[in-house]
């Protein structure tokens, strides 16, 4: 009865009556129709994330401040530091860039680590198979075959999904233990180098399969591919009619087939490109940065890279700052090695920035309403 | 004991900690919550066990620590999926990051030192004449727990009115709420408890499979439940099957090492992860015509004001 009677126009009257006597006139409401956050809550979230973590580097018996100087130190307080920062940031931001687009139509692809390595291997192949190519092929051969490589472990993953039902997520991960097993055995067994001390990796790159570095720096070419990915997806997502598709696709997924666009046609295309954008930062990474195929190439990337992407809003563009930014916390982290704390600190703060992210997009839409 | 045995031994001593995994991972999801945060928590169930045994020598005590923990950082999942209504899978995904995290920055102090630890075994003197059965009379005390968890949470949930409407919440929120059950408050408990699971599941894993914490010790295992929770059809009694039948992969790997078999190891450590997708490939292709059998309001957050 008591439920019916809110119907009652009286009722809610009274309702509206008994509310100016309340002690707190606001309340908090729900925006349903803004669907996102607003543009302040990656940084409000990177803040209380830091303010969480501040509380277990206390009870580490340290004092917060002090390893956040010394983090930020060791990222950008000198020359080595910011280009360490930018060697990380490249393969995070292509990485990032990949997982976008695949979660942009709702693709949960978390199997970035796996193509990164299969980049990484297939790279490596060309300078295996093909050791007498002329000099100047070597770096576009090794870049094509690292995409073509991180592209087909996409399909992998892709194929799965669009003819069987299965669950990306579970066969993307599953292919990333697969993929670290097959890098172990390449580097423990055929490809590894008969002169290197059982150093589990093959032997070193020749010069022509080295990226070009910058100005003396570890930084290396791999800068340039990296800034054209963002340009050019960044290009596509917004002005062609895929990009269009995709918007649609993420939106209303079944609005999207009802106006005849083929979602998996979309699928495919969209985990190659993951693959390939992943297979890119492999490629980039062992010529530019390893200089050789060798046991744990990504310390992961493919994880990491989940992060960025999601704190830029998939937005391309926004990705170079939160690549940067993570690429910076990877290398404070390991400064703060130095003053004791394990270098599993800097993973556990991307936790917490992740989890505070997406609680924080969420409280964002609530407005405190004056109840009147 | 027989080969047929000795397989069985080894395929149930692998599968416990996945069972208990995919049992956590079967209430979450009929709850309509997708949990991908089994690896985080397996993990954190596991150093957590590994700390607290090594400070107090107490089984029951570290048995309930770990609990607590595993609890805590379920109903941090819950209060993210139902009371803030964020995305379920990028949640799963932090709790997991975080949790990777977390565990290798305070299992330090334990990391490579053996655990000893002793677990109750169950002696079944009776059924050691018996040909195939025998493998089950001299079984640990939390295997025989897990098998009659699944069991239980069969009847639980197939047999009883909570089940029922456990399946309600999942399957249609609204009409549930209508009904007067209280969604929210179903969804918060089954989460929490099907994390506290899956914290046994790494309980499981560091007192009684590999008693020794390494870094990120679950090498997968919580992504391999997450994919049984499909094979076993969100079914308490087919996941006994699925663990077992896993679990027995995962130790072939193991066992064929020692044989004198011209296949590099880390192809046989491939074995599990790619069952795992072959499995649910074939299921997929068996079920094309069939409609889903998942909850069907997995992944979505319920939302009193919001008009379908």
């Amino acid at each position: 009865m008591s439920q019916k009677s809110s119907f009652d126009p009286l009722s809610i009257e009274i309702a509206k009556n008994s509310n100016k006597s309340r002690i707190f006139p606001y309340k908090l409401e729900f925006d349903a129709h803004k669907k996102t956050g607003s543009w302040w809550v990656p940084f409000l979230s990177i803040l209380v994330a830091l303010v969480l973590c501040a509380i277990f580097i206390v009870l580490n018996g340290m004092n917060p401040f002090t390893v956040y100087m010394k983090m930020l130190q060791g990222a950008f307080g000198s020359t080595f530091g910011i280009s360490e920062t930018i060697v990380k940031a490249i393969p995070l931001l292509l990485c990032g860039l990949g997982v976008a687009v695949a979660y942009k139509i709702a693709i949960w692809n978390i199997g970035a680590e796996g193509q990164f390595i299969l980049g990484a291997i297939g790279a490596t192949a060309v300078t295996i198979f093909l050791p007498n190519l002329p000099g100047a092929l070597y770096i576009p051969i090794m870049i094509a075959a690292g995409i073509a490589a991180g592209a087909a472990w996409g399909l992998f993953t892709a194929v799965p999904r669009t003819h069987f039902q299965v669950n990306e997520l579970i066969t993307s991960l599953m292919l990333n233990y697969v993929a670290i097993l097959l890098l172990d055995y390449l580097v423990y067994g055929p490809w590894r180098d008969p002169a290197g001390f059982n150093f589990p990796g093959t032997p070193a790159f020749t010069p022509f399969q080295l990226l070009a570095s910058i100005g003396g720096t570890r930084l290396h070419f791999g800068l340039v591919f990296a800034l054209l990915a963002v340009i050019i997806l960044a290009f596509f997502l917004a002005k062609t009619r895929w990009g269009y598709e995709l918007r649609i696709l993420g939106a209303n997924p079944i609005a999207a087939q009802n106006a005849g666009i083929k979602i998996n046609k979309h699928i495919l295309l969209v985990m190659m490109i993951s693959g390939g954008l992943a297979g890119l930062a492999g490629a980039i990474e062992v010529s530019g940065v390893a200089g050789r195929l060798m046991y744990g190439i990504s310390p992961g990337y493919g994880y990491t890279a989940i992060i960025v992407a999601w704190l830029a809003k998939l937005n391309p563009w926004a990705m170079i700052i939160t690549s940067l930014f993570i690429g910076g916390l990877i290398v404070g982290g390991y400064s703060v090695q130095t003053i004791g704390l394990p270098s599993s600190f800097s993973s556990m703060l991307q936790g917490a920035i992740l989890f505070c992210l997406i609680s924080g997009e969420m409280l964002s839409r609530y407005r405190l309403k004056r109840v009147n | 004991m027989d080969l047929a045995s000795l397989i069985l031994v080894a395929a149930i001593s692998g599968g416990t900690s996945l069972l208990f995994a995919v049992l956590g991972g079967i209430l979450n999801e009929k709850a309509g919550v997708i949990n991908l945060g089994t690896e985080g928590i397996m993990l954190i169930g596991a150093v957590m066990s590994a700390i607290v045994f090594v400070q107090t020598n107490n089984l029951f005590i570290t048995f309930v620590v770990m609990l607590a923990a595993t609890g805590a950082l379920g109903l941090l999942h819950a209060f993210l999926c139902i009371t803030l209504r964020a995305n379920q899978i990028v949640s799963g995904l932090a709790v997991t990051l975080f949790g990777t995290g977390l565990s290798a920055y305070i299992g330090k102090t334990v990391a490579g030192a053996a655990i000893p630890v002793t677990i109750p075994k169950v002696k079944l003197s009776f059924l050691e004449s018996i040909p195939i059965l025998n493998a089950f009379a001299n079984l640990d005390l939390f295997i025989w727990i897990s098998i009659i968890l699944s069991i239980v949470l069969y009847f639980y949930m197939y047999k009883t009115s909570w089940g029922l409407h456990l399946k309600a919440v999942g399957d249609n929120p609204s009409t549930s709420d209508a009904m007067g059950i209280s969604v929210i408050g179903f969804r918060y408990f089954h989460v929490v408890i099907g994390s506290m699971l899956m914290g046994c599941a790494g309980f499981y894993l560091i007192m009684a499979y590999s008693p020794n914490w390494i870094e990120g010790m679950t090498s997968g295992r919580g992504w391999i439940a997450i994919a049984l929770i499909i094979f076993a059809r969100w079914n308490p009694i087919y996941a006994l099957v699925g663990a077992y039948f896993f679990g027995g992969l995962d130790s072939l790997g193991f066992r064929m090492q020692n044989l004198d078999i011209n296949i590099p190891s880390y192809f046989l450590k491939m074995i599990p992860y790619i069952a795992t997708i072959v499995v649910l490939m074939f299921i997929g292709w068996k079920n094309r015509n069939r409609p889903s059998i998942e909850p069907k309001s997995l992944g979505n957050p319920y939302f009193r004001e919001q008009r379908y």
